[in-house]
């Protein structure tokens, strides 16, 4: 499923127009985004929660090359699956 | 600040002209039909936030790491995210 399918299905469950179904999904992953960005964590019951792990700069290797390059310190979002989330999806709906 | 689901609602209501259980009734259904979806094994691709992924696990021989005991873990279904590069963009700081 991808995101426009996901709005349809909002806008008929709902019986919300279209665009107000598009609007509100958009808002949902902005204000998600926003929270990320400021590296700060979600946590929805029963879907799962996101956390702002953050990573050193380090020494890499370009693999094709072996060149040395310095690999910038960053920071990355990870998922963690809910319970409720696990347990569907291992019983396969 | 953790956000959590009242916090989505409380957004979906300020900006949208909704009334409280509506903004409610939404953001529980964008969660039930993400949630949905990945039950029934199917990817879920949002643009320009990330990708949701459902990989099957084999079977595999372990061990109970407390009292060493081996034991089958059965094959399982799991559920990966892949951030989509305009969301580690944000979260690096960047646009």
């Amino acid at each position: 499923m991808n995101k426009s399918e996901l709005i349809e299905a909002i806008a008929q469950q709902e019986n919300l127009p279209h665009r107000e179904a598009s609007s509100i999904t958009n808002t949902i992953l902005e204000t998600m985004i926003d929270t990320l960005a400021r590296g700060e964590s979600i946590e929805i019951r029963g879907f799962g929660s996101f956390v702002i792990k953050e990573y050193d700069a380090y020494h890499g290797r370009n693999p094709k090359t072996g060149e040395k390059i310095e690999v910038p310190p960053k920071r990355l979002p990870f998922f963690k699956v809910g319970k409720e989330l696990k347990e569907k999806v291992n019983q396969g709906g | 600040m953790t956000l959590t689901k009242a916090d989505l609602v409380q957004k979906i209501y300020q900006t949208h002209n909704l009334t409280k259980a509506q903004a409610t009734g939404v953001v529980e259904a964008f969660l039930k039909i993400s949630k949905d979806c990945l039950s029934c094994g199917d990817d879920l691709l949002i643009s320009g936030f990330g990708k949701f992924n459902i990989k099957n696990k084999n079977a595999r021989r372990g061990r109970n790491p407390q009292t060493g005991n081996e034991l089958i873990l059965d094959a399982r279904k799991v559920v990966t995210f892949k951030p989509s590069g305009i969301l580690r963009d944000r979260v690096n700081g960047q646009v």
